[in-house]
């Protein structure tokens, strides 16, 4: 067996989550090649090139992968993995945006996020927000997976010393284009790959409480959250909702503030290794899924959180 | 332009998933289903854009046993023009119902075609990227933004770490994120409007694809429990385990 995992990086810097893939594809099994495609990527392939094992790096350094578009990703990783026996790459945005590309110009279905592999054809994958764990079986020849990065334990990023190809395949499909960029303005890390995350809920009661989170947030250095019953009422911007229809997150601390734990919420964040949860409701189902629980009135608890942390950090 | 909207039926997203006690999938018998909430998004999308102008026409496609017709419907109240339903009982996994979406734009001819970016059952996003793919259409996914600018749509996408703006020419695939709109909800008026409108329905083989599995899900499982953890009395309590018997801070 054969496996080419496409990287995932912004050009300067191999994203972690790629360890994760190799990690995932050293459970399959077989020699493994990695794909960088980008633009100006040499420190990208040659951080490849010492991943723990890595036989391959190929490169496809060009313009036209630059912005990381999905028709051209789509129709480079289409070519080349007619080769491969399994295309990896992570779950990321990038590689939710590419891939099934890939599958549909293959002919073959794509196995979405994987968080284990129980066999070269069968993988574990979580469906409905995580509420139920399904294993599938995949008929195809051409195994095309998206991984998720947090159901692998990196490979060490040193220690290899794979060959590096350059690859002079030029796909410009010519359907999009890039325009702009608008990285997240915040020195708070994005909620989705942030190892605290603080969330409120519609116990904070408006918009303008929830700055005490933040001070709380800038404190652990935590992503903020928010349940979707705060999102509806206005508090704060979809784009912080965390649940079934917004944000899956699993960090390694999750607290969340005034949120009572609808099931919505709960598929969003239940694979937190630790959860707090601060309700002065002593019946909210949020506290049956806590590993501490503190029934208290939030506006109250959270400044003294804040207090206790400054002592302590 | 005309527009085409996919929706696809599902569990309604409040209900509590059971799996099944024999592990074959997930009990929804005598569950409240509904249409997907990205989809609900791309809907109201497609409404917009024809409430500016911009369209003329919304097309909505449903995938699924006659029971689909339920969210065709809904989606003709919130003011989709007329509604194909291809029927079967079959499982349709993203590759085939990419297949049989395109043979619907083939039919239709649309400029511009809206999907959620995924349903909230199988969790798969793909249906939309593998359609662009199909068609050779440009996409523009997990959509926060949408703008038509002559022969061409600028899509503003939710990305890691912030947002990214890409142009593509028409006609072209735009799945959806939250950020894109908040959907109405349709009035009664507009419920009892649209059983009128038009509802085409035809099968797999009536658009030329064969429904063939290519996954085959083994078991279903409910994920590992959490077991709840202990009441801490204050602050000071809950600081203290969080640094030395979890540290995690």
């Amino acid at each position: 067996m054969s496996i080419l995992v496409i990287a995932e990086h912004d050009n300067s810097s191999l994203k972690q989550a790629t360890l994760s893939v190799v990690a995932a594809a050293k459970a399959i099994g077989g020699d493994i090649d990695v794909l960088v495609a980008g633009e100006n990527c040499g420190a990208v392939a040659e951080a490849a090139s010492k991943a723990e094992g890595v036989s391959k790096v190929l490169v496809a350094d060009n313009a036209v992968y630059g912005h990381f578009l999905g028709e051209n990703l789509g129709d480079l990783v289409a070519e080349l993995g007619k080769g491969y026996s399994h295309i990896l790459t992570s779950a990321g945005t990038t590689g939710k945006d590419f891939m099934p590309r890939v599958a549909a110009l293959l002919d073959v279905a794509q196995v979405s996020d994987i968080i284990r592999v129980e066999s070269e054809d069968t993988f574990v994958r979580p469906i409905y927000a995580g509420n139920a764990i399904a294993t599938v079986k995949a008929g195809d020849s051409i195994k095309v997976i998206t991984v998720r990065p947090t159901g692998f334990d990196p490979v060490a990023a040193d220690g290899g010393s794979a060959s590096v190809e350059q690859l002079d395949v030029v796909k410009d499909a010519g359907l999009s284009t890039f325009v702009s960029e608008q990285k997240a303005k915040s020195d708070r890390p994005d909620l989705a790959s942030a190892g605290i995350v603080i969330s409120g809920g519609r116990g904070m009661q408006n918009g303008e409480n929830f700055k005490m989170l933040e001070q709380v947030a800038d404190l652990l250095g935590a992503g903020m959250g928010a349940s979707r019953a705060a999102v509806d009422a206005g508090f704060v911007p979809n784009d912080m909702q965390v649940g079934q229809t917004g944000k899956i997150v699993a960090p390694q601390l999750y607290v969340a503030v005034g949120i009572s734990g609808a099931i919505q919420h709960l598929a969003g964040m239940s694979d937190s290794k630790v959860i707090v949860a601060i309700n002065k409701d002593e019946e909210a189902p949020i506290f049956q899924v806590a590993d501490y629980g503190l029934v208290a009135d939030l506006f109250e608890a959270v400044p003294q959180l804040e207090e206790e942390l400054k002592k302590v950090l | 332009m005309k527009v085409l909207v996919a929706v696809k039926r599902v569990i309604d997203y409040n209900v509590k998933v059971r799996v099944k006690p024999d592990n074959t999938g997930v009990d929804l018998a005598n569950v409240k289903m509904a249409m997907n909430p990205f989809c609900e998004i791309a809907v109201e999308e497609a409404v917009r854009l024809k409430e500016k102008g911009v369209a003329n026409e919304i097309v909505v496609v449903s995938i699924g046993p006659k029971a689909c017709q339920e969210q065709i419907r809904t989606a003709l109240a919130l003011g989709a023009d007329r509604g194909i339903h291809v029927e079967t009982d079959e499982d349709v996994q993203s590759l085939e119902a990419a297949k049989l979406l395109k043979a619907v734009v083939e039919k239709e001819e649309p400029q511009l075609v809206i999907l959620g970016k995924q349903s909230i059952d199988s969790d798969n996003n793909q249906t939309g990227q593998m359609l662009a793919a199909l068609t050779g259409m440009a996409q523009g996914t997990f959509a926060s933004e949408v703008v038509v600018d002559g022969e061409k749509v600028n899509v503003t996408r939710e990305v890691d770490g912030g947002l990214m703006t890409v142009s593509l020419k028409l006609p072209a695939v735009v799945t959806t994120d939250l950020r894109l709109n908040e959907p109405r909800y349709a009035s009664l008026p507009n419920i009892m409007k649209a059983k009128k409108k038009p509802l085409d329905v035809m099968s797999p083989a009536d658009l030329g694809v064969e429904i063939t599995p290519r996954l085959t899900t083994l078991k279903v499982e409910a994920p590992a429990a959490r077991q709840a953890g202990v009441k801490v009395a204050d602050v000071a309590e809950l600081v203290d385990k969080l640094k030395n018997e979890a540290k995690v801070i």
